[in-house]
Order: structure tokens, then sequence, then C-alpha cells
């Protein structure tokens, strides 16, 4: 292939076309398949009906119990896994500490799908390590205390295995990005440490929390194999349901689950209209 | 008492001995720069005087008052940092408010100092913009605003210019200068630029290896340099080695041609010193008014701009000179036999 | 010893504490099988299963043709948008990032309608057709991360110059491509490739929905029918897990030490 004559110039686009294709294919076409398909009746034209039908209780119940394992999970990962940033960043921790750390969380955060549930089976559940050492050593029996790992709070237990990793992963560069010289300047001006977080560390730091609040929601959210290995069918989380629908759905009306499929895209586009939002507020001083 | 009394400052990291010995009594309203090479431990002392480093023993003094058990926000100190430092999520003006309002001042004050320190600065529209929009020297003069705002007892300037185009440097040291002048803030100003340390400062501290080698005035310091270090760490210097012939006269030789200095040398016959001369006390060609002389022959020209600087080489050692450039004199060839006269009284001797 | 500092190691040791559980129970529940001793068992018996070896084999194989393709999809790409579209950056990395919003059953969902048996290109009518469908679901999954991984390569290296260079030398596009800029950014894409094959392996909806035989699946139905085979795979997993970010760090390492100091 000879290189581009200078008149080529106005053909550069072409080069991108495998990308797009590519892109059009198999992420963008598909996903507004869904959407249209939310909307399309039976013989064409547009209704909301398929939309309407999410309204009965036990879909309003799957969509509710997702959205607050998603939000717990990404709150709490992000808070923990805040707080473990800063000790290893700000907290004075010896540097050794850090590295391992850092690839520990790499590993970590790629860590779900079924073996993490298998993980937390053989951890939490009923003939679990934790669970048959509480019970012969001190006798709680925390199955019996109304703990459940099929539960709301067995689900954000285990998300949280990815979630905090996820978490320190973005954040601890955004926290070595915090310069020395503002924490000084700050001091040396009167500012108590409080203050210098609140008024410097946190702003500067707030498009970066935000951000990763919104990936880690979405994260949790459209998060299948975890919970479908953990729990079957037993808890109705959307994407299970969802999954349920598809696997079963051949021969009957596919349009509850592009209802359900665009009720997703709508949860977690909100989480990132929401950043957006935000982050532009939060990001003036930015270049 | 002095208004900033350091005594017998010392600070070890691990077993490396950073600042030895430290003395320093800074008067009111003072301007006083400490000078030195990077790792001489001049940053390390400025940070155990804002608080920053905690000395391993010595005391520090502010205002007759024993600071080094205080945290830095409990000083009243300003300071500025090399890379600016502004706070960027904060405006210019509320960079500049920022120790009013953490002190929990009212608004009105805040307001009224704001304005007062973007007029003293000269950007007096600049309030409402974010650091990002600012170019280096005005950060820089945003961020001694910001210093000056507390109103501190003392400021002190970490290589404050030292990231910015050399241009903005001297204009900017001359307007620090004068705010602090006109302010009459004693202040400890930390560099590596002998230019900035002798335009600015009433006294400069020459630092070497965790020890300062000499206190004193510019003139001093660049004239009568007290050691070898700090007469080649200010200002260019031929270094020159010569042999003692008579030292109750002052005799001796460098490269084979005598000099007579005129006064005692405290070393014996025979024994090798060393001598120190600046290259703006030589001038080419033989002069009436001066009493030294040696002969060699131009190794090259350097034209500099307004200065020439001629190397010329003696037997086997090499003196550079500078002379002022003049349009209607030609420069030196390189290989042209020269006479390069000087006044004895400007040569130093060091021993060794 | 400073207040801040405690609450640093007390944080730590909590989360020490929070993983390393359900590591330690998973290998010791993995190594349960044979009663009252421990015994590598569970072990063996999934690692002597045909089905363990057909459907690993497969996921890495899958795993493998993802990360060529996405090679060959983003690599040629991000280097155009560096050299000659800086405009479209903005669209490629939204695009890229997608993927991290659109759940990866919303993507599933949609292949199947939309190349079902009865549509206009009908791939999931036959294995190869389903096959190519998962391995485009895979390569979409690993686009934030592979394009991100690239890009920063990219970054690294002075694009425009290095292309002047080889054309004035009078190199082709696929020359220049294949010889100068893949070598120059390959620890990049090692990166992204360690990256995509550690989620790859075990991936399940995408596997699970295209019905093929892939390793995730395999696990799934394991994990709903024994009980102590299950905990030996998850540690085999996160084994190959860690290897993969191992190697990701070994390969950085080492473009380091290669590196002129800058």
């Amino acid at each position: 292939m000879a290189a581009p004559a200078p008149t080529a110039r106005s053909w550069a686009w072409l080069g991108m076309l495998p990308f797009t294709l590519f892109a059009l294919m198999f992420l963008l076409v598909p996903t507004m398949f869904i959407v249209v398909g939310a909307f399309r009746a039976e013989g064409g034209g547009f209704t909301l009906d398929h939309v309407m039908n999410l309204f009965t209780p036990s879909i309003l119940a799957a969509f509710s119990i997702s959205i607050r394992i998603s939000l717990a999970s990404a709150f709490l990962g992000c808070v923990i896994g805040f707080a473990v940033a800063c000790s290893i960043t700000v907290g004075g921790l010896p540097g050794w500490i850090r590295g391992p750390l850092l690839t520990f969380s790499g590993v970590a955060s790629n860590f779900a799908g079924v073996p993490l549930a298998f993980a937390f089976l053989a951890t939490l559940g009923r003939l679990g390590l934790v669970t048959v050492f509480l019970r012969e050593w001190f006798g709680i029996n925390i199955y019996a205390l109304g703990f459940n790992l099929l539960s709301f709070w067995g689900l954000t237990l285990t998300y949280l295995f990815f979630q905090i990793p996820l978490m320190i992963l973005i954040v601890t560069p955004a926290l070595d990005g915090l310069r020395r010289e503002w924490r000084e300047a700050a001091e040396v001006l009167g500012a108590s440490r409080a203050q210098y977080w609140w008024m410097v560390a946190f702003p500067i730091l707030w498009p970066t929390l935000l951000g990763t609040l919104a990936l880690l929601f979405a994260n949790a959210f459209g998060a299948v194999a975890t919970a479908y290995a953990l729990t079957g069918s037993s808890l109705s989380i959307v994407p299970i349901v969802l999954f349920a629908q598809i696997r079963g759905d051949v021969l009957q009306d596919p349009h509850i689950g592009y209802a359900l499929a665009f009720g997703m895209i709508v949860v977690t586009g909100i989480g990132n209209a929401f950043y957006i939002w935000m982050r532009s507020r939060a990001e003036r001083w930015i270049k | 008492m002095a208004f900033l009394d350091i005594t017998r400052l010392e600070k070890f990291y691990g077993t490396t001995h950073v600042v030895k010995d430290f003395n320093l009594a800074v008067e009111k309203g003072e301007f006083i720069s400490f000078l030195g090479p990077s790792g001489c431990g001049k940053t390390t002392t400025l940070r155990m005087v804002a608080g920053f480093e905690t000395p391993s023993s010595g005391s520090i003094r502010i205002d007759g008052r024993d600071v080094v058990n205080l945290r830095p926000n409990q000083r009243n100190i300003g300071m500025v940092f090399q890379a600016y430092a502004l706070f960027p999520n904060l405006t210019v003006a509320q960079n500049i408010g920022f120790g009013l309002k953490v002190a929990g001042r009212p608004r009105a004050e805040i307001d009224e100092r704001v304005r007062e320190m973007l007029g003293i600065i000269h950007l007096p529209e600049l309030g409402g913009r974010f650091p990002f929009q600012l170019s280096g020297g005005q950060q820089q003069r945003v961020a001694l605003a910001r210093a000056l705002a507390i109103r501190p007892k003392l400021l002190l300037l970490d290589e404050p210019l030292s990231a910015l185009d050399a241009k903005i440097r001297v204009s900017l040291r001359q307007e620090i200068r004068a705010i602090q002048k006109k302010l009459g803030i004693t202040t400890i100003y930390v560099t590596h630029d002998q230019e900035e340390a002798l335009s600015m400062s009433d006294r400069i501290v020459v630092m070497n290896a965790g020890v300062a080698e000499q206190v004193g005035d510019p003139f001093t310091i660049y004239n009568r340099p007290a050691t070898r270090f700090v007469a080649g760490f200010v200002g260019t210097l031929n270094a020159l080695d010569a042999i003692v012939t008579d030292p109750a006269t002052g005799s001796i030789t460098l490269d084979g041609q005598p000099i007579r200095l005129n006064r005692p040398i405290d070393a014996a016959a025979g024994a090798s010193i060393g001598l120190a001369l600046r290259p703006e006390t030589l001038a080419l060609g033989p002069r009436p008014e001066t009493d030294g002389s040696l002969r060699g022959t131009v190794r090259d020209v350097q034209f500099l701009g307004s200065v020439l600087r001629v190397r010329v080489a003696l037997d086997g050692q090499v003196v550079a000179l500078d002379s002022f450039n003049t349009a209607a004199l030609r420069p030196p060839a390189v290989g042209d036999a020269v006479e390069v006269s000087f006044a004895t009284a400007d040569v130093l001797v060091s021993d060794g | 010893m400073k207040p801040s500092r405690i609450w640093a190691w007390l944080a730590l040791a909590v989360g020490a504490l929070y993983f390393a559980l359900p590591l330690i129970g998973t290998i010791e529940f993995s190594l349960r099988m044979r009663r009252g001793v421990y015994s590598f068992d569970a072990y063996r018996a999934v690692l002597s299963d045909p089905q363990f070896r057909a459907t690993f084999s497969f996921s890495v194989f899958m795993a493998l043709m993802t990360i060529v393709l996405g090679v060959l999809v983003i690599a040629p790409t991000a280097y155009w948008v560096r050299l000659k579209l800086p405009r479209w950056r903005p669209i490629v990395e939204f695009i890229t990032l997608l993927p991290l919003v659109v759940p990866p059953i919303v993507l599933v969902f949609g292949y199947i309608r939309l190349y079902n048996t009865s549509s206009w290109l009908p791939l999931t009518g036959t294995a190869g057709g389903t096959n190519l469908l998962l391995l485009a679901g895979y390569t979409v999954l690993a686009l934030p991360y592979m394009y991100r991984a690239v890009d920063t390569g990219l970054r690294t290296i002075d694009v425009a110059t290095l292309t002047e260079a080889a054309q004035s030398l009078g190199a082709g596009w696929i020359t220049i491509m294949a010889r100068i800029i893949l070598p120059n950014i390959m620890v990049a894409i090692l990166s992204g490739a360690f990256l995509t094959f550690a989620i790859v392996i075990g991936e399940f909806v995408l596997a699970a929905l295209l019905n093929r035989p892939a390793f995730g699946p395999y696990l799934q139905v394991l994990g709903a029918n024994r009980a102590y085979e299950p905990a030996a795979l998850a540690v085999i997993t996160f084994a190959i897990t860690w290897a993969c970010m191992g190697l990701i760090q070994l390969v950085t390492r080492l473009q380091k030490h290669t590196q002129v100091p800058r």
C-alpha cells in the first residue's frame, strides 16, 4: 500500500471505518434495537404498553432491590476503598505495602462472576469456613441471627469484593495527584487538617469520586454471574429476571424483555447523567 | 534580641546530617536569602522555620517565642512555594482569602483584604479567575498575595521564581522586593540563583553541605568570599594555582610568570597556593592604573551580547576575562598573543 | 505514633481480613473433599473431567481470539485518531466507555434479537456464527480496557514523528503499523491483553445466553451440582487472574528497564 497523496487528507475518515462498523454492529445498533423494541407495538408503530408492563409489583420489586444493592455496594465500596487508598497514600503507611496492595486490587477487581460466588459460599455459606468457625468456637449461628448470603446484605457483601478494589485502583492515582504543597500551603495559612480536606482536597477529588460511584453502581447493577451462581433465581434482581426471560422467552412475548433491558439502560443512564451533571458543576476550575 | 533567632539548629535524616549547627539572627524587616546548591540544606532549614520539619535539636524563636513545638498552622507564617501551590478549585480571590476564612473572619473584612492584596500585586481585575487561567508569573503573584493576606510575622519564599521564564523572573524579583520593603515584612528567601540572592537581599547566607559557610551583605559575599566554596559558587571565578617565592612581599609565580601582590602571604616559600580572580577584574591589554599582568595566547572568544568572554591560555592554565562589547572594537582573534592586566588587590588568595 | 497512622493500619487490617477470609475459606473448602483429612481430591476430580478440559480450552481459545480482534480493531483506530483525526477523539472515547454503562446482559439480548435465525444476518443459526458473535461481544467487553491501554502506550511515543520518519524512508501504512507502531506499544498492548484474558476466561452471561460451551457456564453448572469441585475451580480461576495481573506488572517493569529515562 502506498502512502496517501496529499489530496487524500479529506479521506482520512476512511481509516475509522473498521472501528465504526464494529461499534455499530456489535454495540450501538444492538443497544438501539433494544430501546426501539421497548416502544414498538406488535404490528409496528409506537406504544408505551411494554414499558407500562414494568410497573407491576414483582418487576418494580426487582428494580428496587437491584438499585438498593447497587447503591449500597457502590457507596460502601467508595467509602471503604477511599479509606484504604487514603491509608496507603496520605496515611503514612510504609511504602512497601502499596505495590502488593495495588496488584491485589487489580486481581480482586477482576475476580468477579461465578468463582466469586463459590468463594463466598465456601466462606459464609451454611457450611462455609467463617460460619462454621463462629458456630463451633463462639456458639454464634449467624444464620439463626437472620444472616443469609442469598439476601440483600449477603449479595452486597459479596459485590464489595470487587467494588472496593476497583475504587482503590481508580482513586489512588487521584490521591497521588493531591500535591503536598496544597496541604502545606493550607496548613501554613492556619487551616486545620479538617479544613484542608473540606475546602481543598475533597472539592478537588469530587469529580473522581462521583465518577467512580457511577461506575461502581453500573458495575453492580449489570452483574449477573455472581448473583446467578450464588442464588440461582431465588433472589429476583433485575438482571436475573431478564436472564430468565431471555432463556425462556423464545416463544413468548419478547417485549417484556425489551422493556426490562430498556429499564436497565435507563437506570445506568440516569446514574451516568447524574454523574456528568455533578461533574460539570464540580469541575468549573479544570481546563 | 533579634526578631527571628535560630540557634544551634541540627537536622538528621536517619544518619544523614543535613543541617549542621545553624545559627542566624534576623532583624525585623530584613530580607535574608539562603543561597546554595541543591541538597545543601537551605530548603530543610526553611521548612523547619515553617514547621513542616522538626529539628533534631536547636531552637527557633520568632518574636521572642520558641516555635519548635508549634504546628505550622499556629506559627502565623506566610509561605510561597516553588510550584505556586494555588488551590486549583478556588478562584484567585478565594485563594487570597483562604487564610482569613479558615480563621473565621467576617466576610466584609475578607473582601476588603482581598481587594487590598489584589491591588498590591497589580492584578485588581483577576479576582474571579481560576488559577489555570493565569500565567505562571500571575499565579506566583497571587501566591504571594495569599501568603501576605494573613499579615504574617514572617514571609518564607522557597525558590518562588525557579519555574518561571527568565524575563518574568527578573521583573518579579524586583516586584517581590518592592512589596517586601513597602510592608516591611521580615523575609527569608531560598534560592540557588546567585543573581537573585545578590540583587534582592539585605544579607545572604551561603550554605553548603548543611553548613552556613558565610553570612554577609551581597557586597561582602561577592567581593570578600570567606571560603573557596563561596568564592566559587557566587559569581564566576578563575581558580589558579601558583607557587610562593617570597611570602613577606607576596611574590609568587603563576605558570612561570612572576606576580608581586605587595602583601604578606600566610605560606612558606615554595608552597603551592590557590588564587582566585573574577573575570570582570581582568582586562585585555596593558593598563597604566593596574599593577599586575600576565601574558598568554587567546584560546577562544565567546560573544555573550553585551559582554565578551575571552579565554587566555597561559603556560598550562587558562584564565577567563570579561570585557564590555563595543562596536568600534574588534574582538581579539584566536591565537593572538595578548597581555592581561589586573589590580593585585583583586587577587583572592586561598591556601592549597 | 500519630493517631492518623493507627487509623491507617486499622483500615488496612479490616480490609485484609475481608479479602483474605473468602480466599482462605475457598482453599480450605476445596481441600475438604475426602472426609476427615485435607486432600487434593477435588482438584484431581476437576482436572480429570473431560468437560473441564473442553470448556477451558474453548475459553482460552476465545480469549486469545478476542485479544487478536481487539488489537486489530483498536490499535489502528487509536493510532489513526492520534495521527489524523484528533477531533474524533471524544466520540471514540465515549464509545469505548459505553460498555461500562450498557450491561452485558442487555448487549447480548440485543445480539440475540438482532442476529437471530429469522433476521437479515442469521449469525445465531450456526455454531461458527454464534462463536463469531461471542467473539465480538467479548471484544466489546474488552473495549474500555484495551483502548485505554493502547492509547496510554501511544501517548508515550511521538506518533507523528515516527510516522513521518518511516514515510520519508519509503514505508507504507502496513509496514508502519506492523514494524514501527505495534512494537513500540507492545507493552501497553500486552497489559491490555492480559486484562482481556482475565475477563474473558471466566465470563458467564454472554456464553450462557449464546449457548456456547465456555468455561463460565461450566463453572455455574458444576456449582449447582457439586460441593467441593467448585471451590477448587474458584481457586484455579483466582490463580489465573493473579497470573495475568502478575504478567502485566512484569511486562511493565521490563519496559521501564529498556526505556531511556526521561
